[in-house]
């Protein structure tokens, strides 16, 4: 059975979306549920199961698809992704455990379930068209999500959501057919595997128009800087869960292919964008921490300081060495934690006043001290706190960052404690003073449900920012490997010297190709 | 005393004619009948012409084993020609025939009257076709193109609505129109090369080294502009939305499938050697045509309240964006068309289906066409099955993967990235984007708007009986499972548009 748990990961929550159509609309919540925790053991048994001490790609599938054309159903996965795996699974567990009352449950329900295949599918995905397809997918029920529990503009959100990506992602594809064509030029057969595509060593020349093509795709969903204007729309009309797992998974997908694609295959290109990709990190970081500061609406607030860590990610992606792309995957994760709790906080308060503007509230720790304390965690998370998940991740990125450009980092730096400033205000807003509103007196603090979801997320927060060890030595040791791979392909004077060698990598490298086939 | 003529049967190659002549007798057939027996239920017409249909198939099966074999076969004083080309695009032709023809089994009536008529010249159409793709002389090609034409005019006038006849007649003057221009074309060329058939005309032109080279490209404006005529390429389209709107939807998804691949066959045959020849001027306008097919087209429809014209406009944009493998003119882009070509059949024809199983005869006072958007309205709510298929086949369209044409889509801009074409397919791959919108629109209205009070979700399927929806049901299904057939399909594409030199 473990030859196969990645296609079982992938396809039980579709096959039980298909068969959820057939369970009465009352009793479809516990289907959901008892579905999604068993795709979450499923994936914990996957990390049990997962050699740490093994760089490579591990549980590897193989199936002829189109094999004239070169595509072939590959899975695997290695450190990097199989933490985005498990997240994945166990945000679509809380999610259906914490979902409100809504309409049409069951149309949610085995929505998020397919959702949750497809966003499985990207991450175990090593077959570019079998990634692509999974991307794709992906937008699907999220549409549906957005466009049908949204709120008032929610169809032009979800449209715009939606068209956004999917041009982004056309690119991005004719960036994919031209890999395989070079490929095909090089060694005589087609091939979308991204493990051969590793072993394909591009002029310089190449190597800029294709990563320009995928950066396109990846960063807008990233979203990055100039285009990142659909997320703001997409997290204000989405519905709590909506927003969840867009925050916590989907926008992953951007980032994780960055190290997935964008740096092995094109180690000369990625230094040589180095700095105007810093540059656009940068500003993202500042920009939306100021639009932020602006906000009246607390999802906002949530949404772009959200925005603002991933401009992090992407900085420590590409410090293009050992610590910041470890640090950046990390931080994927720890941002996925924290700011899908920051979500599912706001639809907590939500559903209670039905409004989410901050004016409307104040003194809420007098009223919900539970809740209060809880958002209070997951805030001093998001800004990075030391002992919380996020510091681990966000410490690492600059770090990283710092060998290539010391000026930019204190930037970056600076930028994320000023952040800090958004946040607490918020939370005073929030929080502190008198209750004013006389309707916010007797709200109900966080019910169970509710705290089924929170409480778990709470203790990763700080578990993993006092002893990060057990996530981030996988990562690491994948890590290594593409790093050293990335040094070995690297063609230019300038790459060679950015990009560290790390010699006990390449063995590993080696054997991990070699299982590919 | 003139030598009595003396041709042996074996030198004729007849077998070559049998797959045309197996529609015209089920024609026939079906006209006596009815002349011994009037007033018969249309399934006996049926039923009669899908026999006749699937015996055409497997002579076109056979044919496909003798090209595999021995390669392309001439007949009949060397007029017809089957190749790999003829008989991927006859498999096509008779295929989405089939597929269509149990849509007249609808729950109201069809047509108003003269059923036999309708089958017996659906049945002419069909061989019109397949002469049509089954050779490569001029001549032969005209009389398949106006058998076709011809039947086909009528059988959209047989909707019998005021829309249908002002349908048929704009389609017969704008054919009428075409037909001349490609025989003022094909003129063009006998008096340059001495010949009507394609394959001399290339030798000749390129043993003289297209010495008369305004003569060819007067000829070459001609004929271009009738096959864009029979594409509905922008700036020739300007029919296509208001004969599909005024067919039957069935028909109109018919007519976005079969008499396009015919075409495209033959410009194929046409265009190719003209293209690797040399002539830079027609790989200009060809690219200009392409890019402006598939735009403009996209642009129309994303603007349009009724969803069979933004099907219609969409299917123009289709055609735009299949154009760009002639364009491109290799193998691998050939066989892309083919490929593309069987994925957008059951898919097209599918979705059109979904709207001739919805259609109404008295419009309710809020809608302005028989199928405008506010009438998909909260669709999900009311007939979930019907919203699924439907939004299925939309996504189809768009190119989301794995369903059925994003296979086309990723193989035909493979196709234009190996000949270098970048920016072409660039621009095919933000056409796509584009396209998306309107696509997404539908699904938008269908799954997160309100229904329309007093629709209980009954007048989505009011058309449907048991064979319209084993129609759908199957387009559904080739939609979702098509990344299996994709393989088997494209090596037999492969292999037929190789060995036929393309």
């Amino acid at each position: 059975m473990l030859d196969h748990i990645l296609s079982i990961l992938i396809f039980f929550p579709a096959l039980a979306g298909v068969f959820g159509f057939m369970i009465q609309k009352d009793s479809v919540r516990a289907y959901g549920l008892a579905v999604a925790t068993v795709e979450f053991a499923l994936s914990l048994w996957l990390w049990f199961a997962f050699d740490s001490n093994v760089s490579g790609m591990q549980f590897m599938e193989q199936l002829p698809l189109i094999p004239a054309f070169g595509i072939n159903y590959t899975l695997g996965v290695d450190g990097i992704s199989l933490f985005i795996i498990i997240l994945a699974a166990f945000f679509t567990m809380i999610g259906i455990a914490s979902l409100p009352e809504t309409k049409d449950v069951k149309n949610m329900i085995i929505s998020l379930l397919f959702l949750q295949m497809t966003m499985i599918g990207v991450f175990a995905a090593l077959d570019a068209i079998v990634f692509y397809i999974f991307w794709e997918l992906s937008l699907v029920p999220m549409l549906y999500i957005i466009g049908a529990w949204g709120g008032p503009l929610r169809v032009y959100a979800s449209v715009k959501f939606f068209l956004y990506t999917f041009a982004g992602s056309l690119v991005m594809l004719v960036g994919m057919l031209f890999m395989a064509y070079f490929y095909f030029q090089a060694t005589g057969v087609w091939s979308f595997a991204i493990l051969e595509w590793y072993r394909l060593i591009l002029p310089e020349s190449f190597q800029l128009w294709l990563f320009a093509a995928f950066f396109v795709g990846f960063a807008i969903k990233v979203p990055m800087f100039p285009f990142h204007t659909w997320l703001p729309y997409a997290h204000g009309q989405a519905p709590t869960i909506g927003s969840v797992i867009l925050a916590a998974i989907l926008l992953k997908m951007g980032t994780y292919a960055f190290i997935r694609f964008s740096l092995p295959m094109f180690p000369d290109a990625s230094v040589f964008f180095m700095f105007p990709i810093a540059i656009l990190a940068i500003i993202m970081i500042i920009y939306t921490a100021m639009v932020a500061y602006a906000q009246e609406d607390i999802k906002q607030v949530v949404a772009y300081s959200s925005v603002s860590h991933m401009g992090v990610i992407i900085l420590g992606t590409f410090a293009l060495n050992v610590e910041g792309i470890s640090g950046s995957v990390f931080l994927m994760i720890a941002h996925g934690v924290v700011s899908g709790a920051l979500f599912l906080l706001v639809g907590v308060i939500y559903d209670r006043r039905h409004t989410k503007m901050m004016n409307q509230f104040g003194g809420l720790a007098h009223v919900m001290p539970r809740y209060a304390t809880i958002f209070g965690l997951m805030l001093m998370a998001s800004v990075g706190m030391p002992l919380t998940i996020n510091f681990v991740g966000e410490f690492l990125s600059l770090l990283g960052f710092y060998q290539q450009s010391h000026v930019l980092t204190i930037l970056a730096g600076t930028a994320i404690v000023v952040g800090a400033i958004y946040m607490l205000a918020a939370y005073k807003k929030m929080f502190f003073g008198n209750v004013t509103i006389e309707e916010n007196r007797n709200l109900p603090d966080v019910n169970k449900r509710e705290l089924l979801a929170l409480i778990p997320l709470s203790i990763i927060t700080v578990w993993l920012g006092v002893y990060p060890n057990p996530v981030l030595a996988p990562i690491n040791n994948s890590v290594e490997s593409i790093v050293q791979l990335m040094h070995d392909k690297s063609i230019t004077e300038e790459a060679k010297s950015r990009i560290p060698n790390l010699i006990k990598g390449i063995e590993i490298t080696r054997t991990s190709i070699e299982e590919a086939h | 005393m003139l030598e009595p003529i003396n041709v042996s049967m074996e030198s004729l190659n007849l077998m070559t004619l049998a797959p045309m002549l197996i529609p015209i007798v089920g024609a026939l057939v079906i006209l006596v009948i009815d002349m011994i027996k009037g007033g018969l239920d249309r399934s006996l017409y049926v039923v009669l012409s899908l026999l006749f249909l699937f015996m055409d198939f497997s002579t076109l099966i056979e044919a496909a084993g003798v090209f595999a074999k021995d390669g392309s076969v001439m007949g009949v004083f060397d007029v017809m020609l089957i190749d790999g080309l003829a008989i991927l695009s006859q498999f096509i032709i008779v295929g989405a025939s089939m597929l269509f023809i149990p849509l007249a089994l609808s729950h109201t009536r069809f047509h108003e009257f003269s059923y036999p008529e309708f089958f017996a010249l659906f049945l002419f159409m069909i061989s019109g076709f397949q002469f049509m793709v089954a050779t490569d002389n001029l001549i032969l090609i005209f009389v398949g193109l106006e058998t076709s034409s011809l039947a086909l005019y009528t059988l959209i006038a047989m909707h019998n609505r005021d829309k249908s006849f002002e349908a048929a007649v704009k389609y017969f003057t704008m054919g009428a129109l075409a037909a001349g221009l490609y025989s003022f074309g094909a003129m063009v060329f006998y008096a340059l090369t001495g010949s009507v058939e394609i394959g001399k005309i290339a030798a000749v032109l390129a043993a003289n080294g297209y010495a008369d080279l305004a003569y060819v490209l007067v000829a070459v404006v001609f004929m271009l502009a009738s096959f864009a005529f029979k594409l509905s390429l922008v700036p020739f389209h300007t029919w296509a939305p208001d004969v599909y709107e005024g067919a039957s939807a069935a028909m109109a998804g018919y007519m976005s499938i079969v008499p396009k691949i015919a075409a495209f066959v033959v410009a194929m045959r046409l265009f190719e050697f003209l293209i690797h020849s040399g002539v830079v001027w027609l790989e200009i306008v060809l690219y200009i045509f392409v890019i402006v097919t598939m735009t403009a087209a996209n642009m129309w429809a994303l603007v349009q309240t009724d969803v069979k014209r933004m099907l219609a406009y969409s299917s123009v944009s289709h055609a735009g964006f299949v154009m760009a493998a002639i364009l491109i003119g290799t193998t691998q882009s050939n066989s892309a068309l083919f490929l593309y070509w069987v994925l957008f059949s059951f898919t097209n024809l599918g979705s059109f289906s979904m709207l001739w199983i919805s259609r109404q005869k008295h419009l309710p006072a809020h809608q302005s066409s028989d199928h405008s958007y506010d009438k998909f309205a909260g669709m999900i709510k009311t007939s979930p099955m019907a919203a699924s298929i439907m939004g299925l086949f939309m996504l189809s369209l768009a190119g989301i993967p794995p369903f059925a044409l994003f296979w086309g889509k990723l193989y035909l801009i493979s196709s234009a990235v190996t000949s270098g074409y970048t920016v072409l397919a660039l621009i095919m791959a933000l056409n796509s984007a584009i396209a998306g919108y309107y696509y997404v629109k539908l699904i938008v209205y269908m799954f997160m708007k309100e229904p329309v009070v007093g629709n209980d979700g009954h007048m989505y399927v009011a058309n449907a009986t048991m064979s319209l929806r084993t129609i759908i049901g199957l387009a559904a299904i080739g939609t979702i499972f098509a990344v299996i057939a994709i393989n088997p399909l494209l090596e037999f594409i492969t292999t037929f548009v190789y060995n036929s030199g393309y």
